[in-house]
């Protein structure tokens, strides 16, 4: 019985890092396939793009939140409910523009950093940067284009992980996703 | 916390990228699937060696099996396998009547010839991990009615 006590691991948890080692695994295989870290930082950015615009629909589903009435809003949900829910992290928002049109999400614990360590001569690969698709992708489908940059990353030597998100304009017809 | 939806999503991007980046091969079908199996078999190492660090050594193989079949299997998939065979002679079959991967993909014969792209990943997690509790193994996975799904393994003894 004591075996199966120890048995007991937190669940929780290793589906976590299963989630963390398949990035893991994907992001190295793109290195592989792609000569410079620029055309990875790209490729993450378009799974992100693809995987934003299906989760928004599941966030919503969730979430149960209604309409945000500002983008200060839009950053408190981004942060406190969507991180949370999805990734268990809570970003500290701060750095609001005077016109209130832009802000940086400040990550301590990214979980997709566990056990990544970046070899030599990567500085120009955002590794997280699966994550600026997903804002992407999901803002745009409620109507939100939105810029969504590295600033900072812990991978490089930063002590957090900055991203910068800058509203850029409202989308006034619901356009369809597009394949690419 | 929501995590598995966002795995479910990133291994349908990771089954789409590995497909498309072989389009250029001259057997798409075979070259992605080994992609896959690979990238699973690398990721079923590493993650059972952190789920198992703390449990007790398996009495045999059948203890291997059956601890795959209930902790491991719920961890990744939130349920347990359905149906452990085997012949005593090196092979095992789980069967699992509702295949996470498969459950989004819709029911009957039309998309039959999809299934294996999206089983390559799950074979190669499992022969990542029973690799890495000395089963050296051979994986296959069969589907003859969606969502349900066989998973064979041979065990492989020099």
């Amino acid at each position: 019985m004591s075996r199966q006590a120890a048995r007991g691991t937190d669940i929780r948890k290793v589906n976590g890092e299963l989630f963390t080692l398949t990035y893991g695994a994907l992001v190295s295989q793109l290195m592989k396939d792609y000569e410079n870290d620029e055309e990875v930082n790209k490729q993450l950015e378009k799974m992100g793009y693809n995987i934003g615009v299906r989760l928004i629909e599941d966030f919503l589903a969730r979430a149960n939140i209604g309409r945000c009435n500002d983008f200060r809003e839009t950053a408190d949900i981004i942060s406190k409910v969507a991180f949370k829910m999805y990734l268990g992290i809570t970003p500290v928002i701060s750095n609001w523009s005077p016109s209130g049109d832009e802000f940086s999400l400040l990550i301590e614990n990214n979980p997709l950093i566990d056990f990544v360590e970046l070899p030599d001569g990567h500085n120009a690969l955002n590794y997280s940067n699966l994550l600026t698709g997903v804002l992407k992708g999901a803002l745009e489908m409620v109507q939100m284009d939105v810029d969504v940059r590295f600033v900072q990353d812990q991978l490089k030597g930063d002590n957090l992980t900055e991203l910068r998100l800058k509203f850029v304009k409202r989308l006034e017809d619901a356009i369809p996703a597009g394949e690419d | 916390m929501a995590d598995e939806v966002l795995f479910d999503f990133l291994h349908m991007e990771l089954v789409s990228y590995i497909h498309h980046s072989c389009v250029k091969e001259d057997n798409v079908k075979d070259t992605s699937i080994a992609k896959l199996e690979s990238t699973g078999f690398r990721v079923g190492q590493s993650l059972i060696e952190r789920f198992t660090k703390d449990s007790a050594r398996f009495k045999d193989e059948l203890d291997t099996m059956k601890f795959i079949c209930k902790e491991f299997w719920n961890a990744i998939y939130k349920k347990q396998v359905d149906n452990l065979r085997t012949n005593h002679q090196g092979v095992y079959v789980l069967q699992d009547n509702k295949f996470k991967f498969l459950t989004q993909i819709s029911n009957g014969k039309q998309f039959m010839e999809s299934a294996p792209k999206y089983l390559a990943f799950p074979c190669g997690l499992l022969r990542g991990a029973l690799s890495n509790l000395g089963v050296n193994c051979i994986v296959t996975a069969e589907v003859s009615a969606m969502p349900a799904c066989k998973f064979q393994i041979q065990i492989q003894r020099s």
